[in-house]
């Protein structure tokens, strides 16, 4: 493992989506401390799930009582992006110097901003480097999140339900952002069209499954569209 | 509040089952192959369909918005960040939250 790889991945998250990741948690924070869950829960949320989306529906599902069954089910199926997500990125990781157990490891550490930040710098680090890269990176991301979700949770009372809705529509923000504006290459930009679309024509026949069957669904359909372009030449 | 750790910890790991199956999978994955072109657009796909769904039709604290509200946001932010700012993701998110914050204190 490359000390300096490590050190670089670091650096590169200890700014702009450290400190945007951080008010997005804050947002968490604040909202779950309304729910009257006690603190070492919420910030135990970030560290466990890891997954923001994912997060605000236990905490919204729990709140209105849903049984304990249909929370973990929607929670678990809001995050199947994390499969499609893993199984492009740990082979651009993989290295004969690894051993196997780092993969699962780089698998809990994964999110949308340090997925989307590595497929956009992989292909400028070394493949031996990427996952000490990848280790730094997404390490100073969560450790800022989760003192960013403690902080927010800290000063809920401080906050007017205005500043709340204004920290919690900075998430969605930051995604559509490190979309739009990361994706070079022209498949992804395709895909992501797609799947924009069919999502939410996947939620209003079921909310449940929108993410699974919308993501199949408009990523198959971007991969052939792509596919007939490309054989056509 | 025990019952509430159960339910995390079960969340918790309902959502790293996904992670540990593709990096499980991910073995038998060639990243020149068409599988994984396909694998890499379903991911590009859910992340997009999961965030357009937020915004059009958002549950919880964000559904306290008006779409119209969310529409004019996004395009701050968009506007922030590829106009005024040469790519500054913390200027494009704090117009976005911010033009937010403006409508709902004057409208």
């Amino acid at each position: 493992m490359s000390r300096a790889a490590l050190v670089l991945g670091a650096r590169e998250a200890a700014g702009v989506p450290a400190a945007v990741l951080a008010a997005g948690y804050l947002g968490f924070g604040a909202l779950a401390a309304g729910h009257g869950l006690p603190l070492s829960l919420v910030v135990a949320s970030t560290l466990a799930i890891w997954a923001l989306p994912g997060q605000l529906i236990l905490v919204e599902m729990n709140t209105l009582g849903a049984p304990l069954v249909a929370i973990v089910l929607t929670v678990a199926l809001s995050s199947a992006r994390f499969l499609p997500m893993t199984l492009v990125l740990v082979p651009l990781m993989r290295d004969a110097r690894h051993r196997g157990w780092h993969y699962y490891v780089a698998a809990q550490l994964l999110a949308l901003t340090g997925w989307t930040m590595a497929m956009a710098r992989f292909p400028g680090i070394e493949r031996a480097q990427r996952l000490a890269w990848f280790y730094g990176f997404a390490v100073v991301c969560l450790a800022a999140s989760a003192a960013a979700t403690a902080a927010g949770y800290l000063i809920a009372d401080l906050l007017t339900p205005l500043a709340k809705t204004g920290l919690v529509f900075m998430a969605p923000m930051y995604y559509l952002l490190i979309l739009v504006g990361g994706v070079r290459q022209r498949t992804a930009a395709l895909a992501l069209a797609c799947g924009a679309f069919a999502g939410p024509l996947a939620y209003l026949v079921s909310p449940q499954w929108s993410v699974l069957v919308g993501g199949f669904a408009g990523g198959t359909l971007a991969y052939l569209l792509q596919r007939q372009r490309r054989l056509r030449g | 509040m025990a019952e509430f750790w159960v339910l995390l910890a079960l969340c918790g790991l309902a959502t790293y089952a996904w992670r540990a199956l593709g990096a499980r999978l991910s073995s038998g994955i060639d990243a020149e192959s068409e599988v994984f072109a396909w694998i890499s657009c379903v991911a590009y796909a859910m992340i997009a369909g999961l965030i357009a769904r937020m915004l059009v039709m958002p549950t919880g604290a964000l559904a306290e918005t008006t779409l119209v509200e969310r529409a004019l946001g996004s395009v701050a932010a968009l506007g922030a960040y590829f106009r005024l700012t040469r790519h500054n993701l913390l200027a494009g998110v704090f117009a976005g939250a911010a033009a937010v914050w403006l409508m709902k204190l004057h409208l």
